[in-house]
């Protein structure tokens, strides 16, 4: 464990301190931090990473770029999606388009450790790839946008990179697909053409490709910019008549062209998550103004 | 005890429930006193919930008698989850084991949690899916209690623990308010409290109905019995798997007594007399499984395996299987009386730590065998004795106590799949500061300010507690 990584978050701490309003801020790709509130930056740098036990450590202030080459010398990889920092990825809790292989980005947090609104530094799981010691904070964090403790430093489960990789169109059904197709790694479709990304041995590749006539492809198409999450079972009611969308067929997500509708909150939940928030940030001075959604 | 007078809080479940429904009879109540693990408490009553109304009704009466509750599937729990304290309502699910939907195009399904784990597998493989999470006690573990303990199994090494297989749960809060958690979408608005309700081992409500992702049925599959002159020869080739960039379906090892206990029972042909084997299973598309496995041949040979053995068809599959999952059983042959720690620690500390453990079992005259997850340096060294021996039950925790404390000291952590309950409650500091469990009870009094569901379990009593409830007998406390 170097001593650098435990230094900065303790450094990291003290900055956020026990009073007054606070925002963290990485590389501004994820919406950033709050405006017009005094601003933290949590610490970056890879402490270890280790190839045998698919896992590695690093603050969360380090570039997910950063995490993605120095894995990439292992022959690994990590689901976590491109762009911005470890901890601006993990907070917000959106998941890449190899979400349906690979699985959600909050799988990937095996250990946090956070700076709680009193300015402690606090542990949640543990550093192996399998652990049930306790309540899960782990998932608790992933996707809470810095309202319950700003993330100071992670160990995540990395993945073998794929032995190779290649992304398809098809004219076909994608529901067909994705029931045919063994475990894809995405199954993309913008109602018309459907974009398959499948990865393992060479060979097994080649066949599958050709047992349900794909075309070879450059890569995913462009995704327009909104973001909406629906039941897999709903995107078949998707219509282009609405605008363009790609939606993530397996999974959910639509990238689509609007934003996506208001959404009616589950008051019970809604008071739940309230209750969190005031026993984490009883002062309301983590990240002002984000709310417990929903 | 017939003839006993009927408590208001009996008369009032009696008033929500049918009255058969509501069991308070001393062999009923005495039936529930424990789960799988050595540990006892005492309801003061039974509930035998039919339907989520049911459960929130149970929990509205505990919540207006202020009577902690504790909901409880099959009671395979080995760390004393759902044993229940001395008074409580015991709410047992098994009698909600409906399987609501299916959905084979998007995989996902619908059920109540008294549903049995291997049942929903055996009930939806007609369409080439399966729940991935296989507890050596899937025949008879409920899928609510995977849910309360977040269970593992061989084959969560690729796929995942219960908690990457659980898309939402409908639960009733410990208020007796109904709600549900997550859902079919992929990112719903808001805390991921699904995530932080899978694993809460009971206390942060009830599920009642729970939403979990099937996965493809893979079309090839290679199993592999490898057998190792040194134990610390099979756990480097663990190692040096994934090292490689295989992650194997799952990856288990048995040790010589094991080996020796489960093939007098099976007749599988397993090597007695070697010190460990491994048990290697891949998965996938032919041309992967092919090279897989050869690479597995060739990494091995490197760790000086003696015989590689792989399942000609699937009755010697199956046959490979059995050894695994019957070894518990087969162990009742040496002596009566087991008890199975569960502890992970990092794969590359394994030959050490399994090393300190056959130390530790010696130095406190038990015999100890070894059966485990190595893939995810998940430990489960069984402790055998005859509980007639006086004094072996302390030894028998004195010794398990070193085991959790080694591993945690080799950078590992308490519980890989069988959680904390009251069994290592006290020993949660071994691993956690005060400020992280404070922040674990700050989330528990969230979901229950009141303690009324499962109190007393996973987090150290602070002393000004310790008189609201006894410790169950059996505790190591």
């Amino acid at each position: 464990m170097s001593s650098g990584l435990d230094a900065g978050v303790d450094a990291f701490a003290d900055e956020v301190g026990s009073e007054g309003p606070v925002t963290i801020g990485g590389l501004g790709t994820r919406g950033g931090s709050v405006a017009g509130v005094r601003t933290v930056a949590a610490p970056p740098g890879i402490d270890w990473i280790e190839p045998a036990e698919m896992t590695m450590r690093c603050g969360a202030g380090t570039p997910v770029a950063e995490v993605e080459a120095a894995l990439a010398e292992h022959g690994q990889c990590v689901a976590v999606p491109a762009g911005g920092t470890i901890g601006g990825a993990l907070a917000v809790g959106h998941s890449g388009l190899r979400r349906l292989g690979w699985g959600p980005v909050r799988d990937t947090l095996l250990q946090v450790r956070y700076v709680s609104a009193r300015g402690d530094v606090v542990k949640g799981g543990g550093p192996t790839v399998k652990n049930v010691s306790g309540f899960d904070m782990c998932r608790l964090l992933v996707g809470s946008r810095g309202t319950l403790g700003f993330l100071a430093d992670v160990i995540l489960r990395t993945r073998p990179q794929p032995v190779d990789e290649r992304w398809f169109t098809s004219t076909g059904d994608p529901w067909e697909l994705l029931a045919g197709l063994f475990r894809p790694t995405s199954v993309l479709w913008d109602g018309t053409t459907t974009w398959v990304l499948l990865d393992g041995h060479p060979d097994d590749i080649s066949t599958q490709a050709a047992q349900f006539s794909l075309a070879a492809t450059d890569g995913p198409p462009e995704l327009p910019v909104h973001r909406w999450s629906l039941p897999p079972s709903a995107l078949a009611d998707l219509s282009r008549d609405d605008g363009p969308f790609v939606a993530e067929i397996g999974v959910g997500v639509v990238h689509h062209h609007r934003p996506a509708d208001a959404r009616n909150p589950d008051p019970v939940v809604v008071d739940l998550s309230r209750r969190l928030k005031e026993a984490f940030d009883p002062g309301g001075r983590l990240n002002p103004g984000i709310g417990p959604a929903p | 005890m017939t003839g006993r007078a009927t408590t208001p809080l009996v008369e009032r479940l009696r008033s929500c429930l049918r009255a058969d429904q509501v069991r308070d009879g001393a062999a009923e109540t005495h039936l529930y006193r424990h789960d799988a693990s050595s540990m006892q408490g005492h309801p003061a009553v039974v509930c035998f919930a039919e339907s989520t109304r049911d459960v929130q009704a149970v929990v509205k009466v505990a919540n207006e008698f202020g009577v902690p509750f504790v909901a409880r599937g099959s009671g395979t729990g080995l760390a004393g989850g759902a044993v229940p304290i001395p008074g409580s309502i015991v709410i047992s699910t098994t009698k909600m084991n409906r399987i609501v939907s299916v959905d084979a195009v998007n995989r996902l399904a619908w059920v109540e949690p008294g549903v049995l784990n291997l049942d929903l597998s055996t009930q939806i493989a007609h369409l080439g899916v399966h729940f991935a999470p296989d507890p050596s006690s899937q025949q008879t573990c409920s899928i609510g209690g995977n849910v309360a303990n977040n269970s593992g199994g061989p084959h969560c090494l690729a796929d995942g623990v219960t908690s990457a297989h659980v898309h939402a749960v409908e639960v009733v809060l410990p208020d007796g308010s109904l709600c549900v958690l997550g859902g079919e979408e992929p990112e719903p608005d808001g805390y991921d409290l699904r995530g932080v309700f899978v694993g809460s081992e009971g206390m942060f409500g009830v599920a009642t109905k729970v939403c979990v992702k099937l996965l493809q049925n893979p079309p090839h599959v290679a199993t592999m019995l490898l057998d190792f002159a040194d134990v610390a020869d099979g756990a480097q080739l663990v190692s040096d798997i994934i090292a490689a960039g295989i992650v194997p379906a799952a990856v288990e090892m048995m040790d010589q007594l094991c080996l020796r206990a489960v093939e007098e029972f099976i007749h599988a042909g397993l090597p007695v007399d070697r010190a460990a084997a491994l048990l290697v299973e891949v998965v996938g598309l032919p041309a992967t499984v092919a090279a897989q496995v050869d690479r597995i041949r060739e990494l091995a040979t490197a760790c000086n395996v003696g015989d590689v053995r792989v399942a000609a068809d699937d009755a010697e599959r199956a046959l490979l299987w059995k050894g695994r999952k019957s070894a518990f059983g087969a162990i009742a042959r040496i002596k009566p009386n087991y008890y199975l720690h569960d502890t992970v620690v990092p794969r590359r500390e394994l030959p050490g730590v399994l090393a300190s453990v056959y130390e530790i079992a010696a130095r406190h005259d038990l015999l100890v065998l070894n059966v485990f997850h190595a893939g995810d340096g998940n430990l489960h060294p069984l402790l055998v004795y005859d509980a007639r021996e006086p004094g072996v039950i302390d030894r028998v925790h004195a010794a398990g106590r070193e085991i959790v404390s080694v591993s945690v000291a080799a950078g590992g952590v308490l519980s890989g799949e069988h959680g904390i309950g009251l069994e290592k409650r006290d020993l949660m500091p071994l691993m956690f500061s005060e400020v992280d469990l404070a922040a674990q009870a700050d989330l528990r009094r969230a979901f229950d300010p009141e303690r009324l569901s499962n109190p007393d379990k996973v987090l150290p009593s602070p002393a000004t507690c310790a008189d609201v409830h006894s410790v169950p007998e059996g505790a190591w406390v």
